[in-house]
């Protein structure tokens, strides 16, 4: 069997693991346009930071590719797939053939258009090129502006205050990090960012910019060395789309992660839409933990076992300037438990008896895997000592039946 | 692969476990210089109290490893034999593994400000042989056995 896989990053990774967890000979290859030996993405913030070195940005042990068998094509981009003859054409016009693909290409930056952007130059925060491009051009007590209060413009605000204090972030959202906190929940956070010098310009957007200077729709005006645009990212799809595979937002797969109208190709990661099964629909769940998963299932189906990806839910660990924050499920819910305490937030989203979502902060993020099992698992909340396990996540409020199979038997 | 399994019915909520447990992962020879000169010893091991109910929590070295797969770092790993490990030089303190262990077994460093986490290792890295906390249990409430199938 001859595997190819396009991208070098979680869902490419988890692909091989779930491919030699049978077949340990099948020929492997990976491609990727960036020149790196597999790194973690999420740790180009810790890397600008310097908490990170170069070595440990590896996702994987330095002899991962000799252990695994991989061959890697690295640093040429896969531009076109032909189903037909079933080979990926590379930008130097090499051909590589496969009889099972995986398509793993991952998201891009999306920036919007404004006036004399393009002019003004700006970086982005999604690679490793990214940061060290930026690690190159930021100079101590630079001014810094970042468009974008979402989870990537608030990582590169905390990595480049090694730099500077200098720092002003600015979204169209009147809160930051809108995407994972409630508003109680990101005041707080905005509240222990700004004690770190870091400002913010909320509910407003940028009218043009003008050389240095960024003119906001407030009427405030901002100038700045550095600029980042942080305003979101979109999915590459564009691979499967020209081969005529199902592309709404993202990639649309079967539970196998193959991709739909599409023969003998998958997709896994940032690239596709998953099911989210805390609400019920298809959703981009543009995380690690959930891009290795699908790309271990895909690995797992390309060769010949069966498995299907269910009980995806939207998931976050984050933490800005030493505070952690961890969410998980859906924040739309009948009723809800909270929990507030200076920097410490506890809010349990509660929806016919059964935990929807929950945003935990500060101190309260402990154990909070319990949590999220009650979710995944769909645990009817009369089932279990609700009053115990709001305020101590654990599993003595479990039944003694459930709680001996956690602990007394192996699984 | 043995593992740590807990008997229920056996367990006083002593916490003994916890103590052994800090000291054997201490670096430490004695448990009085573990508590009295070594203020980094914490234990990986947790005893649940609510009531009369009582009983010790750590890492299950569980088949799916959910820890491992969501380790964003590479910082978390599993070996063969389904041991799972911390390379707290690679863990960044994200804490995505807090996330998602359904048992609350991962443990964040307090006595670094959080900065990594760790978790039970069975004793591998240190003293080795039995887990300290199945030695010195004083009531037989945590046993370590091979009741699985090896994966």
């Amino acid at each position: 069997m001859n595997y190819v896989i396009i991208g070098n990053s979680a869902a490419g990774i988890g692909c091989v693991q779930g491919i030699r967890d049978k077949d340990k000979t099948g020929k492997i290859t990976i491609i990727s346009d960036e020149p790196y030996f597999t790194y973690s993405r999420p740790l180009i913030s810790y890397w600008l930071k310097n908490a990170v070195t170069d070595e440990n940005m590896k996702y994987r042990d330095r002899d991962f590719y000799d252990v695994n068998n991989v061959n890697t094509i690295l640093g040429k981009r896969a531009v076109k797939i032909d189903t037909a003859a079933k080979k990926v054409i590379l930008d130097d016009n090499s051909e590589v053939p496969y009889d099972k693909l995986l398509v793993g290409t991952g998201s891009k930056p999306f920036v919007p258009s404004a006036p004399g952007l393009d002019e003004t130059g700006y970086f982005t925060f999604m690679k490793y090129d990214d940061a060290k491009a930026i690690k190159q051009a930021v100079k101590p007590g630079a001014k810094v502006l970042i468009v974008g209060a979402g989870l990537i413009g608030l990582k590169a605000a905390e990595a480049l205050h090694e730099y500077t204090e200098n720092i002003t972030v600015i979204d169209l959202a009147d809160r930051i990090l809108s995407s994972i906190l409630d508003a109680d929940a990101a005041s707080i956070m905005q509240k222990h960012i700004e004690s770190k010098g870091v400002k913010f310009f909320l509910g407003t957007s940028v009218n043009n910019f003008a050389g240095k200077v960024a003119h906001l729709k407030n009427g405030e005006t901002c100038d700045f060395d550095i600029l980042i645009m942080a305003v979101g990212v979109r999915p590459n799809t564009e691979l499967i789309k020209e081969a005529g595979g199902e592309v709404n937002r993202g990639i649309v797969t079967e539970k196998t992660q193959a991709v739909k109208s599409l023969t003998d190709i998958y997709a896994a990661g940032d690239c596709t839409e998953s099911f989210d099964s805390s609400v019920g629909e298809n959703k981009i769940l543009a995380i690690l933990p959930n891009a290795f998963l699908q790309g271990e299932i895909a690995g797992k189906n390309m060769s010949g076992q069966e498995f299907m990806y269910v009980n995806a839910i939207p998931q976050n660990a984050i933490g800005f300037f030493g505070l952690h924050i961890i969410t998980a499920g859906s924040y739309s819910a009948e009723d809800a438990y909270e929990v507030a305490d200076g920097d410490n937030y506890k809010k349990l989203f509660i929806n016919k008896d059964k935990l929807a979502g929950f945003i935990l902060m500060g101190k309260y993020v402990s154990k909070a895997g319990i949590y999220t099992s009650l979710i995944k698992e769909k645990i009817p909340l009369s089932d279990i000592d609700f009053n115990l396990i709001k305020d101590n996540p654990g599993l003595a409020a479990f039944s003694r039946g459930r709680r001996d199979k956690k602990l007394a038997e192996f699984h | 692969m043995k593992r740590v399994y807990v008997n229920e019915n056996r367990c006083l909520g002593c916490h003994l476990c916890e103590y052994w447990c800090a000291f054997a992962n201490s670096g430490e020879d004695s448990i009085t210089k573990a508590f009295k000169l070594n203020k980094e010893a914490m234990p990986r091991i947790n005893v649940e109290d609510d009531g009369e109910i009582h009983f010790a929590v750590q890492c299950r070295h569980c088949n799916d490893t959910p820890c491992v797969k969501a380790c964003i770092t590479g910082a978390l790993s599993v070996d063969t034999e389904g041991l799972v490990t911390i390379d707290t030089e690679r863990c960044v303190g994200c804490y995505t593994c807090v996330l998602t262990c359904p048992y609350g077994c991962i443990v964040i460093d307090e006595k670094n400000g959080g900065k990594t986490v760790t978790k039970c290792e069975l004793c591998v890295k240190n003293a080795g042989g039995e887990p300290w906390c199945v030695k010195e249990c004083i009531n037989g409430a945590i046993v370590f056995e091979d009741r699985g199938v090896s994966i």
